[in-house]
């Protein structure tokens, strides 16, 4: 069976980890490998962690409020990488009005406060699916 | 060989880190192009490369110092490897792969390689994935390549021979687990570390180690991971053992049981996969366990592809 890779990061200079510790926890109890980089990273470092991790997905967070500037830069930052195939979900505290944004920019799914923890395991599990799906025959 | 695998290893050995993170995910999973990447691997002529083996106590200092390592070869301008291996969950099977958050100062610089790696409760221990690891990584151009892991448990010593030259580093205040370590990790450590020696105890951990070090007349060096004191005298040390094993060809002894335990592993997890699934189909007999597993090789290992 193929182990589902992630990374979780926090982009900016936002030093709040807690949402972001508890979900790199929660989906290595569901069987993920998680690989969790800490607070204050550029969308560069963050993307480029990914390539050479091989993940299927990325789960941003973001509390400080730099979402709309630092979430649409992994996404670009991974094009430029030529990994666009790399899943971006992203979380955190996000007004309604900026979710279609994102995900115009090519975020996956955001998730706010309150977010059942199950909605958000299945999001990840879809996208590492999704992902396994497209990359199967390449290399 | 396939085309595609001729592709990756082509992209392998232009530093693209695309392909170097793919390539390891092959032998990580075994999935179809594993073989045939192998093959190209071992048929293409490899540059020269050491490994070195970081373990120790969790919280002894490894990732930090991992990441003074790195600069120190970055300096000299030297590719390298690091193979950072952490714990899967035995209940769960997954794993929190953390070691990059002390080297994420490199997360950029192309010519750092960086790769973290769960256990995955393999049988063999690790060094199957890893050995393949080390040798994309040394394809790429790496050298040295690291592997730093969690001194506990027998697929660490394992990882620990997998290395040409094994630090095993601890540190003052994690208590009496040095006496649990003394029978495993210390003998067969190439160099001892004392990190965060600016800590209480140091002293009287130094004089510990001594007397085993004066034993198997290892050397002990002092570092500060954290502002890096002391790391320039680690790599002289490590300098000087890399000369010292080279001369007596006692590198190449090494890397031969290595090989050959690298090989134990993968026959292990190959072995290990058909049992498992011929089990299903087994007749329980009321026998021992013990003599019905000799029943049950003789049936199934002669037929073993």
């Amino acid at each position: 069976m193929v182990k589902y890779r992630v990374l979780i990061g926090k982009p900016g200079l936002d030093g709040h980890d807690r949402g972001a510790k508890f979900i790199a926890r929660l989906l290595r109890d569901e069987g993920f490998e998680v690989i969790y980089t800490g607070i204050r990273h550029s969308a560069e470092e963050i993307a480029s962690v990914a390539v050479s991790e091989d993940v299927a997905a990325i789960g941003l967070s973001s509390l400080s409020g730099a979402h709309l500037k630092f979430f649409p830069d992994v996404v670009s930052e991974l094009k430029s990488r030529d990994a666009s195939d790399i899943r971006v979900l992203g979380g955190g505290v996000i007004p309604d009005e900026d979710i279609p944004i994102l995900i115009e920019s090519g975020v996956e799914t955001i998730f706010t406060p309150g977010a059942p923890a199950a909605d958000i395991v299945a999001s990840f599990r879809k996208a590492c699916e999704a992902h396994q799906k497209e990359n199967e025959g390449n290399y | 060989m396939s085309n595609r695998a001729q592709k990756l290893l082509a992209d392998i050995k232009n530093k693209n880190a695309r392909a170097i993170g793919k390539a390891i995910s092959i032998v990580e999973n075994e999935t179809e192009l594993c073989d045939d990447l192998l093959i190209g691997l071992s048929e293409s002529e490899m540059p020269q490369y050491l490994v070195l083996g970081i373990t120790g106590n969790p919280g002894a200092g490894k990732s930090t110092l991992t990441d003074k390592i790195i600069a120190h070869y970055r300096k000299q301008n030297q590719r390298i490897g690091i193979i950072a291996i952490d714990p899967t969950s035995p209940i769960s099977g997954g794993a929190i792969l953390g070691d990059r958050i002390r080297m994420m100062q490199h997360a950029t610089d192309s010519d750092v390689v960086i790769r973290s790696m769960a256990t995955r409760g393999r049988l063999g221990g690790l060094c199957s994935c890893a050995g393949a690891t080390v040798r994309i990584m040394a394809a790429s151009g790496c050298n040295p390549i690291i592997i730093e892991t969690v001194g506990v448990g027998q697929s660490e010593i394992d990882i620990v021979s997998l290395a040409d030259i094994s630090l095993l580093v601890s540190a003052p205040g994690l208590g009496d687990d040095i006496q649990a370590m003394k029978a495993g990790l210390l003998e067969v450590a190439d160099l001892l570390v004392i990190n965060k020696a600016d800590l209480p105890g140091a002293t009287a951990l130094f004089r510990d180690l001594q007397m085993l070090a004066r034993e198997k007349e290892r050397e002990i060096t002092k570092t500060i991971a954290s502002t890096g004191e002391g790391v320039d005298k680690l790599i002289k040390q490590i300098e000087l053992l890399e000369k010292d094993y080279n001369e007596s060809s006692y590198i190449l002894k090494k890397r031969e049981a290595s090989k050959k335990k690298e090989i134990i592993d993968w026959s292990l997890e190959m072995v290990r996969a058909k049992l498992e699934k011929n089990i299903e189909h087994f007749a329980l007999t009321n026998s021992d366990p013990r003599l019905q597993a000799k029943d049950f090789i003789k049936q199934h290992l002669k037929d073993m592809q």
